[in-house]
């Protein structure tokens, strides 16, 4: 499933990179500790977490993932705004905890990891 | 395999400075993509980048991260100025952290730094004065998948 569509389905707010939205989701994953996900996500995933320091930008584009939903209503910093965009990396924003944006992307997505 | 096939280059990495955290990690990277390094190689190869990057980030005062490239190999040195690590075999252990909890609240600290590097790579070699510093060299075999 295509991340724009994925964006439509869940009404997530398109932080950053907004030109960066029609590419294929291989799958999710939800975590808060930066090595856990350097070493579990994969090509393509959409990572869900409430991390919005600009950290995150760098470990979203050294794994090549999709899109970094930010929960909770959580606001970027200005830096991880700004350097989002310049990475093209898209920051998506939604008003569910993790669990619950987890289990949507799911739903959406299925069984991929 | 002639000297001309060798690539080397050397970043500083600065201790503390988590604004560019992950830079030369995200350099080092691009470097490998563009001389077309196979991605899978490429995967490994930017895990042990980025952790190791961080390590000097959150815990040394500085570091020379140096990578060369040879036909058969990938290989990086990360030597850094820092308080070095009283018990190598304790921080290799999954799960153990020095890390403050400022850096918990990041979501650094996980106790998987070093154990992700050693994961990744093929040859995996650290050492460290505890005053001093830690090094760690790395390496990535290019013709086979083996790891040694």
């Amino acid at each position: 499933m295509k991340l724009k569509d994925i964006i439509e389905a869940l009404g997530l707010k398109v932080l950053t990179a907004a030109d960066r939205l029609d590419v294929e989701a291989s799958g999710g994953y939800t975590s808060d500790l930066l090595s856990d996900v350097m070493a579990n996500s994969r090509e393509k995933n959409i990572w869900i977490t409430l991390q919005t320091h600009q950290n995150i930008v760098a470990v979203a584009k050294l794994k090549d993932l999709a899109a970094v939903i930010l929960v909770n209503s959580r606001t970027p910093e200005a830096e991880t705004m700004k350097k989002a965009e310049e990475e093209k990396i898209p920051l998506l924003g939604t008003a569910d905890p993790a669990f619950i944006i987890s289990g949507k992307v799911y739903n959406l997505l299925g069984q991929k990891e | 395999m002639s000297e001309e096939n060798e690539l080397s280059q050397i970043f500083e990495i600065l201790g503390g400075d988590f604004g560019h955290a992950g830079s030369v990690s995200t350099k080092v990277k691009e470097i490998l993509k563009e001389v077309g390094i196979d991605p899978s190689i490429i995967r490994r190869a930017a895990i042990v980048a980025y952790e190791a990057e961080m390590n000097v980030v959150m815990y040394a005062r500085k570091a020379l991260f140096a990578l060369t490239l040879t036909p058969g190999q990938i290989h990086f040195k990360i030597e850094d100025e820092g308080p070095g690590i009283p018990d190598i075999e304790l921080a290799m252990q999954e799960g153990f952290s020095t890390a403050t909890e400022e850096m918990r609240e990041m979501g650094f600290g996980a106790g998987m730094g070093l154990p992700n590097i050693r994961k990744n790579a093929d040859r995996f070699l650290i050492s460290s004065l505890v005053g001093r510093g830690t090094m760690l060299s790395v390496y990535f075999f290019l013709n086979q998948e083996s790891r040694g």
